[in-house]
């Protein structure tokens, strides 16, 4: 599904992904661990195509076809989707115009008929209901004025609607409530099948006891340092990040 | 000097009508006015040499836009001038309250309160105006009657043929505790040259809707105003939307002469090709305990200019005033060019005010989010042009209007080059 080789990436000069390698099949679920700074964010806004992020070297490929190489929306058609850690507020724009012009534009691009704005509607307004967001919110502008915990319910509400390939969550349990931590990761069980990956980015364990991943890689300073199984969450909520310190003094004393 | 100003000093003569003392003193001021010259501040940005030396020649050429059709879902009596004559009857059968009469038919008392209105809310510093004081033979006049609401809307629409000049005059008096909604409307593209004025009184407590689109394009030229003069506890709730022609100018004056008045402006201006907008606001708070919010937007493509001066001016005595300006423009090329000038001139010490302008390019992180989506980023880009304008649409009180305007913004944006 998702194959990542040696990616190398910059932000105005400062490079901060230095060779990351991951390998995702389909139906997997890989969570991505880390201390602030490691570069968790910076791998899903690479992959995304964020203006700004300048890949050096190496490749991301996704379903077989060359990642790196296309615009933003253009990913997103062959299937990859990013839920924002901070979804940006667009006033003016309705949420549901802006839905219906990203299913709209990715269904053009498979070829796919468009769907009726009836029928959108009711999609829209299950998908809602799936989140637990009011369907009022459909009329309101994209994000404008959501809580923290609305913003990240309205992405999970769009990965329901997109029906991606691969999904990228950027810290969506940051800021959130228990309620709607649980909200979010039902959302994103219900989406696990066998042809959808995820990779779940994010800063504590606390979200892994309900989205249980298949693989837990650490990433630090730009790399994947570890990788384990379901338990290395675990060990990392007990020991924090302070070992990666210790093991970066002993590699440099080396 | 200027031909045509001179030409219209000669055509005043013709004009005689019960305004005729009126119109005297303001022919005595046009006289005194010279031509502006790009050293005249109010017309700085503006190549006003284009309406001295198009020379008209009527051709059968017609307007043909829709805009005088009828807007659904909207309940309406349309006044549909042509070439500044009224082509419509004035309805026999009018709401409770409302009084709507043309120019020509003016009873006395329609005639006492209109002499009290005409040329004394709009001030006499506005050269079209002044022409138009002397030039408009054709107006009319609407009164709502103190305590009734009408909830039809009056809507007033100028059409200009090819090689035609139009002046119309619109004067309107919302008596104490009355309700209205007006709407004055312009449109099509073909060279002409429009002066269309209109002057309202806000009785005390009574409330004003009112909606200005002046959506004249390509070659049509206008310069028109609305002003405003608002009593104790009045209010005003206005929306304009402009695009740009070759000249388009609007003129917005309001002035708070009772305490407890509230205005709110709203306006909008789209521009495309090498189209100009220029609009002036001013605010008078002569009195205290006045409120105005004022939230201009604008965007700016292509070859095309926009011009806006806003002025706030607060008077001495006009203590605890509310006023906030703000414009806010998006520029979409790098021959585009905007002229925003917010003035504040606060002689009250005890008054909150602010004022700003911004020029920006489009959001590139709300592009990217768009795009992140699977949204192509022309169509992100029209998307996020028109919520920066939706947001005013999204605020006019009345919703058939505001889904009447929505396509023909959208209409305007898909059109402007993304560059």
């Amino acid at each position: 599904m998702l194959s990542i080789k040696n990616l190398q990436a910059s932000v105005e000069e400062k490079q901060i992904l230095k060779g990351l390698d991951l390998e995702i099949k389909p139906g997997e679920v890989h969570a991505i661990m880390g201390p602030n700074g490691a570069g968790k964010s910076t791998l899903g806004y690479v992959l995304s195509g964020r203006e700004g992020y300048s890949v050096d070297d190496g490749s991301a490929t996704l379903g077989g076809a060359d990642l790196l190489d296309m615009e933003a929306e253009e990913r997103a058609r062959e299937g990859l989707f990013l839920a924002f850690q901070y979804p940006v507020e667009i006033p003016g724009v309705s949420n549901l115009e802006f839905l219906k012009a990203a299913v709209d534009a990715q269904r053009e691009a498979r070829g796919e008929e468009a769907v009726s704005s009836k029928d959108f509607l009711k999609m829209a307004r299950e998908a809602c209901k799936q989140v637990n967001l009011p369907a009022a919110f459909l009329r309101r502008g994209v994000n404008e004025g959501f809580s923290g915990g609305e913003k990240k319910r309205n992405e999970i509400m769009q990965m329901l609607l997109l029906k991606p390939k691969l999904c990228i969550l950027d810290e969506s349990d940051s800021g959130l409530d228990i309620d709607a931590l649980q909200v979010v990761a039902e959302g994103v069980n219900s989406q696990r099948s066998a042809d959808r990956s995820f990779i779940v980015v994010t800063h504590y364990q606390r979200l892994l006891d309900y989205i249980k991943p298949d693989y837990v890689h650490v990433l630090s300073e730009g790399k994947i340092v570890r990788s384990g199984d379901a338990s290395l969450a675990l060990e990392l909520e007990e020991q924090g990040y302070a070992w990666l310190q210790e093991q970066r003094a002993t590699d440099e004393t080396a | 000097m200027s031909n045509w100003l001179d030409s219209a000093v000669t055509r005043a003569d013709s004009v005689s009508d019960w305004l005729s003392p009126q119109r005297k003193q303001s022919l005595e001021l046009l006289k005194a006015t010279p031509w502006p010259t790009r050293k005249t501040e109010a017309w700085k940005y503006v190549p006003i040499n284009v309406w001295d030396r198009a020379e008209l020649q009527a051709a059968n050429g017609s307007d043909t836009s829709t805009n005088s059709d009828p807007i659904e879902g909207l309940e309406s009596i349309d006044l549909v001038f042509v070439n500044g004559e009224l082509k419509s009857e004035v309805p026999a059968q009018l709401p409770d309250g409302l009084t709507i009469t043309a120019l020509a038919q003016a009873s006395d008392a329609e005639q006492a309160w209109a002499r009290e209105t005409f040329s004394q809310v709009k001030p006499n510093r506005h050269l079209f105006g002044l022409v138009n004081d002397v030039l408009a033979a054709e107006g009319v006049l609407i009164r709502v009657a103190a305590g009734t609401e009408v909830k039809t809307a009056v809507r007033i629409i100028n059409l200009v043929g090819e090689g035609c000049e139009s002046h119309t005059r619109v004067l309107v008096s919302v008596e104490n505790n009355a309700r209205a909604t007006v709407i004055e409307q312009s449109s099509g593209n073909l060279l002409s040259k429009t002066t269309a004025f209109a002057e309202y009184r806000i009785g005390a407590n009574a409330y004003l809707e009112h909606y200005r689109f002046a959506l004249q394009t390509g070659d049509a030229m206008n310069a028109g105003g609305s002003h405003f003069e608002l009593a104790a506890k009045a209010e005003l709730n206005s929306t304009l939307v402009g695009f740009g022609s070759q000249l388009s100018r609007v003129d917005v004056d309001v002035t708070h002469a009772g305490e407890h008045a509230f205005a709110k402006l709203n306006a909008i201006y789209l521009l495309d090709g090498k189209e100009l907008f220029d609009l002036h606001s001013t605010i008078e708070h002569a009195v205290a305990h006045g409120t105005t919010e004022e939230n201009v937007r604008g965007i700016v493509a292509d070859n095309s200019r926009a011009v806006f001066n806003g002025r706030i001016h607060i008077h001495r005595d006009a203590q605890k005033t509310l006023a906030e300006l703000n414009n806010r423009n998006l520029l979409m090329s790098n021959r585009a060019e905007i002229n925003t000038k917010p003035e504040l001139e606060i002689y009250a010490d005890d008054v909150r005010c602010a004022h700003g302008a911004t020029i920006a390019e489009i959001d590139k992180k709300a592009l990217y989010y768009m795009q992140s989506r699977g949204v192509s980023r022309a169509q992100a880009q029209i998307m996020l042009n028109f919520g920066f304008i939706n947001e005013l649409v999204d605020q006019m009180p009345n919703e058939a209007l505001a889904q009447w305007l929505r396509p023909q913004l959208r209409a305007r944006f898909a059109n402007m080059e993304v560059n």
